[in-house]
């Protein structure tokens, strides 16, 4: 199994973190990683994004014209990144600050109210774990527990207060992934 | 089994120079690489090994601290990026001179001048002969994963020493800043001078005893016999070296009509386009050199006597590629060698490459 | 009398230094290298550190420092010294490190690594032989040089609207909190030369100390550079450089500890 990954959005939004959260669960299930982040000034308010691949063997390229899935959480993100699923991949996105919706039908669309669901949670900041539980209720890539590990391994020691609440976050995004169906 | 865990390429530096047994540490910030110096800042290795690790003013600074500490035959380096690395060229002459063992990290981005911080191969010139003023070489490693990141410290440092010479690890940006899965050695005792001296012999300036004479660390022979006997000396070590200490790896070079010759983050994504290309039914190989001095000739000679054609793939507008070139004249091979590489701190696709070996390598 | 009557271990009133080696000292007659050389190998023995001492030689006339005194050495690029006896400094915490610098080597090219080094307060010594022109390479203008001395490059006087005013880096160095002793010297009388040798066995000694930097100025001639004979060099130097580089204490003190700088400041 390879799961070729990219994640986009704004910087501030968590993509690297949940990109790395999502990294380190592969490890903890023993399979081979690669976090490639866009790094720089750039990451400064403007868009952050990062390619996130996981795989049972070897890994070749960090670098990636074409995806398994995207998830999109802006409307930058979705101009530049819808055209790279592959045909048959997956699109998850947030409609939140989306004014052009994806339109390929070749693909599976899935759609998350991650920033709404975050905000009902209580925790704005929990939006990236809503999102990441859609994404594996999607796709079911790592195991819940390995999630678990990999919360733990990527948080640091003071914020362990915070996994079940980021855990719980995870269960509502995997509840209320909503399938969009575009195939004609 | 080491411990796993996921880091960044620079971070892996830092935590592998601890763990086998690093002296020291002298730096100065520059992206991407500034992760390098504050891990190290983080992890406090003075109250753990005793490593020292100091901010210096400059990579003029940097680099000369270097020399000072691998005089007194201590495994020490420094890291930085590409302008650093350029001021750090006379430093390095010196050190390579006064044949001092140290570990020089370059986390390259693109250039010439202030350039760009994002990832870039456009040093290998620089790197691989020489950089500053005289005939000299580095040991020059390309790690092309985080893992290699890690491994190639250790590694680093034994050939340091082993032909007492600068060793360099090229990597770039994207490495750097990529976090991957990656097994840690295990911790390493630092050597004692005792040690250095049965495994090195007797020639650090660490205080002079009544049972022998002097030592000097110095580049100056101002005597052009006496200059022209360590220049001889130098290049037996480079011949050596060339004999002894190239890596590289093949992928899909069997049956290969073609073959990509790439190093770090590049050899990454021709590992993938020769996977695409071979789905389309092109025969085409990779050839990943490992150590960039000294570069692998001769393996890429006797791929030279099979094969149709060499892309050589670069993040730069054309260096190892005359490597290539020479390796294949070497071999009075007619296939063809070729470039396909992009500038500026950007990182081609592997699709992109594909597009290049059909029409650079094959139409042409 | 005979000379032999003379030469008596009980007449002795000079001895080369044991940590001299035996090497005939490539330095122009008259020049103050050669005394300041005697006066660091002294000290050394002295203190008995021959082992624990690594000396640091610059780019300049005293690039072969290493050649007279017995003891380890490393030869450093040119204005780089104080860099490198940190890095020695550093992974050697139980070395005593000093450098052996010129001025055009110290306060031009080098001028941050100095200014750096002392303002880490490095435990290392710094030697700093101000002859107020480059000797070894024919006599040009060094940031010391006096307003109207003639070099190589300033053929009609040094001018400061062209080359800006003598540096006096002593003078700035004793500003650093990181230096606990800095001082000017001069070594061209016997009185001098026992002055100059009190100061630079304090700087060993406060490395030994572990106090931060210690930093010796030893205004110096150069006659070759100078274009005058031996004797009317320390006339010169006497006339024009004392007036402008005083000779005496900056700074005898301890290296500021950090709360007592932040009490000062
Ligand atoms: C990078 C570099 N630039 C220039 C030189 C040439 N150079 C050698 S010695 C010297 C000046 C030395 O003057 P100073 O430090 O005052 O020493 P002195 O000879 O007067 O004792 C210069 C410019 C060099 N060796 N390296
Ligand atoms: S040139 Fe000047 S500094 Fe150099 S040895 Fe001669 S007198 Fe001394
Ligand atoms: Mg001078």
């Amino acid at each position: 199994m390879t799961e070729e990954i990219i994640i986009a959005g704004f910087g501030g939004q968590g993509v690297l973190s949940m990109g790395k959260i999502l990294a380190y669960s592969g490890v903890m299930q023993d399979q081979e990683v690669t976090w490639f982040p866009s790094y720089g000034p750039e990451m400064r308010g403007g868009t952050a994004n990062v390619t996130v691949i996981m795989s049972d063997n070897r890994i070749s390229s960090p670098i990636l014209h074409e995806f398994d899935t995207a998830i999109i959480l802006n409307q930058q993100s979705m101009d530049k990144f819808e055209k790279t699923v592959k045909a048959g991949g997956v699109l998850l996105y947030d409609p939140n600050g989306i004014v052009h919706p994806p339109t390929r039908t070749d693909i599976n669309v899935y759609k998350i109210e991650g920033t709404k669901i975050a905000a009902d949670l209580g925790n704005v900041k929990t939006f990236n774990m809503v999102v990441l539980g859609a994404y594996l209720k999607a796709k079911p890539v790592v195991k819940m527990e390995s999630i678990k590990k990999g919360l733990e391994k990527s948080l640091p020691e003071r914020h362990h207060k915070l996994i079940p609440l980021n855990l719980q976050a995870i269960d509502a995004g995997q509840e209320k992934l909503e399938t969009v169906n575009l195939v004609s | 089994m080491g411990e796993l865990r996921l880091m960044k390429g620079n971070e892996v530096i830092a935590e592998a120079a601890i763990r086998c047994g690093c002296d020291g540490y002298f730096g100065y910030p520059i992206t991407p690489q500034s992760e390098v110096m504050e891990t190290l800042m983080a992890r406090e290795p003075w109250d753990e090994t005793g490593m020292v690790v100091l901010q210096a003013e400059s990579e003029v600074a940097s680099i000369n601290m270097v020399y000072g500490a691998a005089g007194t035959g201590k495994k020490v380096m420094t890291s930085s990026s590409s302008p650093g690395i350029s001021l750090m060229a006379e430093g390095i002459s010196y050190i390579a001179g006064a044949e001092l063992p140290c570990l020089i990290v370059n986390v390259q981005r693109g250039g010439p001048g202030l350039g760009t911080i994002q990832p870039s191969q456009a040093d290998y010139f620089q790197s691989t002969k020489g950089g500053g003023h005289g005939d000299y070489k580095l040991i020059v490693l390309a790690p092309a994963s985080v893992q290699e990141m890690n491994d190639f410290v250790d590694l680093g440092f034994e050939l340091a020493f082993k032909y007492r010479n600068p060793a360099m690890i090229l990597t770039d940006g994207a490495i750097g800043q990529m976090m991957e899965k990656v097994e840690l050695g295990d911790y390493k005792p630092r050597m004692t001078a005792g040690e250095v001296e049965s495994k090195t012999g007797s020639w650090a300036t660490t205080g002079k005893t009544s049972d022998r004479d002097y030592n000097v660390i110095t580049s100056l022979y101002l005597e052009s016999s006496k200059m022209e006997e360590s220049n001889r000396r130098l290049q037996e070590k480079y011949i050596q070296m060339e004999a002894e200490e190239v890596r590289y790896e093949t992928f899909q070079c069997e049956d290969a009509d073609y073959v990509l010759v790439a190093f770090g983050s590049s050899a990454r994504i021709c590992q993938k386009s020769v996977e695409l290309a071979r789905a389309k039914g092109l025969k085409v190989g990779l050839l990943r050199p490992i150590t960039l001095f000294p570069f692998p000739k001769k393996p890429i000679a006797e791929l030279a006597k099979k094969v149709k054609g060499f892309m050589a793939v670069e993040m730069n507008a054309g260096q190892m590629v005359e490597d290539v070139q020479l390796a294949v004249g070497c071999a009075k091979s007619l296939a063809t060698v070729t470039y396909f590489g992009r500038m500026g701190g950007i990182i081609p696709t592997p699709g992109e490459v594909v597009e290049a070996i059909e029409q650079k390598l094959i139409e042409a | 009398m005979e000379v032999k009557d003379i030469i008596k271990p009980e007449n002795l009133v000079y001895e080369k230094p044991k940590l001299l080696t035996e090497n005939t000292m490539h330095y122009c007659p008259g020049c103050t290298h050669g005394v300041v050389h005697r006066i660091v190998a002294e000290v050394i023995e002295d203190l008995n550190i021959q082992e624990r001492t690594i000396g640091v030689s610059p780019v300049g006339c005293s690039v072969f420092a290493y050649n007279y005194i017995d003891i380890d050495w490393q030869e450093a690029a040119h204005g780089r010294a104080p860099a490198v006896a940190t890095g020695i400094s550093r992974v050697n915490p139980d070395k005593v490190v000093f450098t052996y610098q010129g001025d055009g080597d110290l306060a031009s090219i080098g001028a941050a690594e100095i200014m750096h080094a002392c303002n880490r307060g490095e435990d290392i010594v710094v030697i700093f032989i101000n002859n107020a022109i480059y000797g070894m390479t024919g006599g040009q203008m060094a940031p010391t040089t006096l307003l109207g001395q003639v070099t190589a490059t300033t053929p009609c006087g040094r001018d400061a609207e062209r080359n800006g005013y003598p540096l006096k880096i002593t003078e700035l160095i004793a500003q650093l909190p990181g230096t606990s002793y800095v001082t000017r010297q001069s070594a061209h009388t016997p009185a001098s030369v026992r002055k100059c040798k009190k100061a630079i066995k304090k700087a060993f000694q406060n490395a030994l100390d572990k106090k931060g930097t210690s930093f010796v100025e030893v205004v110096s001639t150069c006659n070759s550079g100078w274009r005058i004979n031996p004797v009317d060099a320390n006339v010169w130097m006497e006339e024009n450089m004392f007036p402008y580089y005083p000779v005496g204490d900056m700074k005898d003190a301890e290296r500021d500890s950090k709360e007592a700088h932040l009490k000062k400041n």
